[in-house]
C-alpha cells in the first residue's frame, strides 16, 4: 500500500528547501514549478528541479513535480525537463477536463518515446481548481491509467465560487465530488492545503474533517504540519486490535466452512472484514515510516 | 553556445550561488568566485562551474559567482540558467537521468 497521509510543497526557486525537503517525514514531496514561483524565474526553477532530481537522493520518498498549466506556454517546457528527469507523478495543474488531462498525456508519452523511457513509467496526478473541473471529477478520474490520484486546489476553486476559505463548508460539494469520482476509478483522492500554518487548531480541524470523508491524505505547505496530519491519518491501537480481532474471526469462519462471521456474539458484515483489512494494511505501512516530531 | 548579453541567475541567500555570465573577448572562461567555504570547496565550484560551460559549448566569457554554500546541483542550475539567459537560448536540451 502506498501512503499519501501528506505531500509537501517545495517551492521549485528554493535551493535549500529543495536540498532538505526529505528530512520532514512527509509520504511525497511536490517540487512546485507553478504558483510558487515568478513568472520571470520558470526556467531557473526548472533547471534547479531537475538538477536536483538527477542529482540528489530522496531515499523511498514518492516525488511529485506540479507544472504549469500546457495553455501557459510554460508547461511544455517543464514536461521536457521533468519527464526525463523521472520524477514518480507529474501533477497536472487546473484541471478541467479528461482532455486536459490526455494532452498532457500524449506531451509525456512523446517525451518518454524519444527519451527511450517505457512508455507509462511517468504517473500523474490531477489538481482540480475551479467549478468546472469539479463538475467533470468523474470524466477527469477514469481519463488516463497513469493517474494515481486527483486533488483539491481550493484556493483557486473558492475564487471561482465567489466566496473565501473559511471552516469547510464552501469545500464540502467539491471533497466529496472529487473524493467519490476517485474511489469510483480506483485512484487516490488527495486534499488541499491549510495555508495558516500557525492555526493549529483549525489545521487539525481540517485533517479530522477529511479523514472521516475518506480522504489518502492532504497536501502541506509547512513541515510543522505533517506530525499532526500522520497522527491523524494513522490508526489508533485500539481500533488495529479491533480490526485483528475481526480477521483472525473471519479467518476462523472460512476454516470452518461457515459464511456467516460472528465476533463477541455479533454478526460480522463482508465490509466490514473489509475494513479491517485495509486499517491492518494502513498500520503497517504506517509503522514503516515513525511519526518524526519537526 | 554563444554568450551575447549579461545572464545572471540565482540569490545571495543560504544555499544559492549567485552567477553572472558575459560576453568576453577571445577565448577562454574568465572566472571570479567568491565563497564563505573557499578554503574546503573553492576548487569543487570552481570544477563544476567549468565542468557546466564545457557541457553547454561555452568557451568564451566572463563569470562571476557568489557562493552562498550551495550544492553541486544548485551551482550546476544557477550555471546553466545564466549561459542560456546570457546566450538568449530557449532551446533547452535535457539529457535523461542516469
Amino acid at each position: 500500500m502506498k501512503l499519501r497521509r501528506s505531500m509537501l510543497f517545495v517551492p521549485g526557486n528554493n535551493p535549500g528547501m529543495v536540498r532538505d525537503a526529505h528530512i520532514y517525514g512527509s509520504d511525497s514531496i511536490m517540487f512546485d514549478l507553478e504558483d510558487s514561483v515568478s513568472i520571470n524565474e520558470k526556467d531557473s526553477a526548472r533547471f534547479l528541479v531537475y538538477s536536483a532530481l538527477t542529482k540528489l537522493s530522496y531515499g523511498s520518498k514518492e516525488l511529485v513535480v506540479r507544472i504549469n498549466d500546457l495553455g501557459s506556454g510554460l508547461g511544455i517546457h517543464d514536461l521536457e525537463a521533468v519527464v526525463r528527469a523521472q520524477p514518480d507523478v507529474i501533477r497536472l495543474p487546473k484541471t478541467e477536463s479528461a482532455k486536459d488531462v490526455l494532452e498532457c498525456e500524449a506531451e509525456i508519452e512523446r517525451i518518454e518515446r524519444a527519451a527511450g523511457i517505457p512508455v507509462g513509467k511517468t504517473r500523474m496526478m490531477a489538481a482540480i481548481e475551479s467549478a468546472l473541473g469539479v463538475l467533470n471529477a468523474k470524466e477527469i478520474a477514469f481519463s488516463s491509467k497513469r493517474l494515481i490520484g486527483i486533488a483539491l486546489g481550493a484556493e483557486d476553486y473558492v475564487t471561482d465560487l465567489k466566496t473565501t476559505r473559511s471552516d469547510g463548508t464552501e469545500l464540502f460539494f467539491a471533497r466529496c465530488m472529487i473524493l467519490n469520482a476517485a474511489r469510483a476509478a480506483g485512484i487516490d483522492a488527495l486534499d488541499t492545503v491549510y495555508s495558516d500554518v500557525n492555526n493549529e487548531e483549525g489545521f487539525l480541524a481540517e485533517a479530522e474533517l477529511i479523514h472521516k470523508l475518506g480522504f489518502n491524505g492532504k497536501s502541506v505547505i509547512n513541515p510543522r504540519q505533517i506530525p499532526p496530519l500522520h497522527r491523524v491519518f494513522t490508526p489508533r491501537q485500539k481500533d488495529l486490535e479491533k480490526a485483528r480481532a475481526v480477521i483472525e474471526a473471519s479467518e476462523e469462519a472460512e476454516r470452518r466452512g461457515s459464511g456467516v462471521v460472528a465476533l463477541n456474539g455479533k454478526m460480522i458484515d463482508k465490509p466490514v472484514v473489509a475494513r479491517a483489512h485495509y486499517l491492518v494494511q494502513l498500520a503497517a505501512a504506517a509503522n514503516r515510516t515513525p511519526i518524526e516530531e519537526v | 553556445m554563444q554568450i551575447v548579453t549579461k545572464g545572471v541567475a540565482g540569490t545571495m541567500e543560504s544555499s544559492d550561488i549567485s552567477v553572472r555570465i558575459e560576453p568576453r573577448e577571445g577565448e577562454g572562461i574568465t572566472l571570479t568566485l567568491t565563497s564563505a567555504v573557499m578554503q574546503q570547496f573553492g576548487k569543487q565550484i570552481e570544477a563544476v562551474i567549468r565542468g557546466t560551460l564545457a557541457s553547454l559549448g561555452v568557451t568564451s566569457a566572463v563569470v562571476d559567482a557568489v557562493d552562498k554554500g550551495a550544492l553541486d546541483c544548485t551551482v550546476e542550475a544557477r550555471v546553466k540558467t545564466a549561459a542560456y539567459r546570457a546566450a538568449k537560448c530557449e532551446a533547452y536540451v535535457w539529457e535523461n537521468r542516469k
